[in-house]
């Protein structure tokens, strides 16, 4: 109970942190920390599939693509509102996924990864072939953020929003991942005959984690449009996908706020060491290969083993 | 005529995807790792392939030389880093993701941003008349050099005891221990193949698809729809899927250049669907 409690305790401590950040950063960290936490939720939602329900997706950016180019298309090309654009973009990566969930489900393990992988590139491959409807590599400019009576032009006021979305999202995926359907998710990613044998409709089970995956994924998304007022077919890319996946390994699969981490640590490297120097790349590679020898549960696999260290002593 | 020239294209891309996907399918077949630095094995192959021939001036030379240094190359990586995570998908990720990174950086460094091309060996410039057109020789010297490799990779792994232990250790690995096959060795060798085979394609591809930052994500990319198509772990499938996906690729580009890489991705998404395991992969 006194875990829970300092759990909560935590959490509200750490979104009044976040809350207050703005206060006390210039703007182009205020943006930054936006996009931390729009890759947090991507990264956790990548999560659901990958450390709750045990299928490693190298296409999850087809949702969070999906969602994107959902909202640029509504709002630039036909005209909608922005704000009407974004659960229409949920449910855009929704349906995506439910579509390509039984056709990755009949596979396990490096074939899920590929499946997933190639319809990925499928979605990738329209949007960056129709040039007369998304403007091929070029991407759409002009994607205006919502207005709910209140402008989200300003860098802080567009935090805020993300703060409260992601929010809002993380409360659900924690709402999902303690739930007896969580727990279920959890057992089949130890053991698929085992919950089987229990009597669970496993098949059912990883289809509902894959659809709520591929939403919440959808989240980030079109939070993402939103936040670039731009969308590009690098949102759909392989690499983008990869990125995702290594956010959550790096962070540890399993836990929630693992991935968060890890997402948030990858978009500040990122920026930070590209400011120090052009070889940002080199440094990166050369940190995720550091993070493997050393770390090769993730980051919250290490807390755990230093934790355990410290008790046995 | 132009179906012709099209078809000898697709095939000799065909070729090429076939040398890496050859290498990733022996890898994951053996040891279950999904090499993601494959394409930086050809990329920096092909680079040094470069090098030695601009001081050499021998495309043979440029051939030996680049798929020793990647072989060994590979041999390292799998000796010091995969093998602490035998079998351990998500560190496995990581680490090639890393390797792909610092070799794509080092390789900018090194030979620059801009498109390199390697000379054509002189022995074959020019091209064949055929009616109204010509197709250049080097082209038919790939789909040559393409057919050979898998001719002679498949002698070595029906034919010869190093083969016959390769396919002992793909069967079930811990047997193939228990009846004394030095299975460590084998995993290190094999992945040195693998990269060697991958710098080749790189130094044959210099000429005709020509080397720069960012070609070796492109290349893991096709080299990876080749193995899904054809079947992880399988030879034959290497070769069918690459030469279905060097054609498709070729035709796509030809006749609905708007969604060419759409005539890629859409066959691989309903052969899966139909085959989760890919043409010739096991079930």
């Amino acid at each position: 109970m006194t875990a829970r409690l300092l759990a909560i305790a935590g959490a509200i401590a750490a979104l009044l942190l976040l809350a207050a950040l703005p206060a006390f950063m210039r703007e182009y960290s205020v943006a930054l920390a936006t996009k931390m936490l729009i890759f947090a939720l991507f990264a956790m939602s990548l999560d659901l599939l990958l450390g709750y329900t045990g299928l490693a997706s190298l296409g999850h950016a087809a949702y969070f693509g999906v969602a994107a180019y959902t909202v640029a298309l509504l709002v630039v090309r036909a005209g909608v509102s922005s704000g009407l654009a974004f659960p229409a973009a949920l449910a855009a990566a929704a349906v995506t996924g439910a579509v390509f969930a039984p056709l990755a489900l009949r596979a396990r393990g490096s074939y899920f990864l590929m499946i997933t992988f190639a319809l990925a590139q499928v979605v990738w491959s329209v949007a960056f072939g129709w040039r007369t409807l998304t403007n091929g590599d070029d991407g759409m400019p002009n994607v205006v953020r919502p207005n709910f009576g209140f402008s989200l032009d300003n860098t802080a006021a567009f935090y805020y929003f993300t703060l409260a979305v992601v929010a809002v999202a993380t409360l659900l995926l924690v709402g999902i991942v303690t739930s007896p359907f969580g727990r279920a998710l959890r057992g089949i990613r130890e053991s698929e005959s085992r919950m089987q044998a229990l009597g669970f409709n496993v098949w059912r089970y990883q289809y509902v984690a894959f659809v709520l995956s591929a939403t919440f994924a959808g989240i980030a998304g079109a939070l993402y449009a939103y936040y670039n007022r731009f969308v590009g077919p690098e949102y759909l890319y392989v690499i983008q996908s990869a990125e995702a996946l290594i956010m959550v390994i790096l962070g540890g699969a399993g836990t929630l706020i693992g991935p968060a981490v890890g997402a948030g640590l990858i978009v500040f490297l990122e920026d930070f060491i590209s400011s120090m120097t052009e070889h940002w790349v080199l440094v990166l590679g050369v940190i995720y290969v550091l993070v493997t020898l050393f770390a090769p549960r993730g980051l919250s696999g290490l807390v755990n083993d230093l934790r355990r260290l410290r008790s046995a002593k | 005529m132009t179906w012709v020239i099209h078809i000898l294209n697709g095939v000799a891309f065909g070729m090429l995807l076939f040398l890496l996907a050859a290498g990733l399918s022996l890898i994951y077949g053996l040891m279950r790792i999904l090499n993601l630095t494959h394409g930086s094995f050809y990329l920096v192959g092909g680079y040094i392939g470069l090098s030695v021939m601009q001081v050499t001036g021998s495309f043979v030379l440029a051939l030996i030389a680049a798929v020793a240094a990647i072989a060994l190359l590979g041999a390292v990586i799998e000796r010091f880093f995969l093998r602490r995570f035998h079998l351990d998908e998500l560190p496995q990720t990581l680490l090639t993701f890393g390797f792909l990174f610092i070799f794509s950086d080092l390789s900018l460094w090194i030979w620059g941003g801009d498109p390199l091309m390697l000379n054509v060996p002189r022995l074959f410039q020019g091209s064949v008349p055929m009616g109204y057109y010509s197709y250049p020789y080097y082209r038919l010297f790939l789909i040559a050099v393409g057919l050979l490799v898998a001719l002679g990779l498949w002698w070595f792994q029906e034919r010869t005891r190093l083969g016959t232990m390769l396919r002992a250790g793909v069967d079930d690995a811990e047997i193939a221990r228990a009846l004394g096959i030095n299975v460590s060795l084998l995993f290190t060798l094999i992945f040195a193949v693998g990269a060697g085979l991958a710098a080749f394609a790189g130094v044959l591809a210099g000429p005709v698809l020509s080397l720069y930052p960012g070609a070796d994500f492109e290349v893991l990319i096709f080299a990876f729809v080749v193995v899904i198509v054809g079947g992880l772990g399988s030879l034959r499938g290497a070769l069918a899927g690459a030469l279905l996906v060097g054609i498709l690729d070729d035709f796509g580009k030809a006749f609905f250049p708007q969604f060419a890489l759409f005539t890629v991705f859409v066959p691989m998404a309903v052969i899966l669907v139909l085959r989760p395991t890919g043409l010739f992969g096991r079930q």
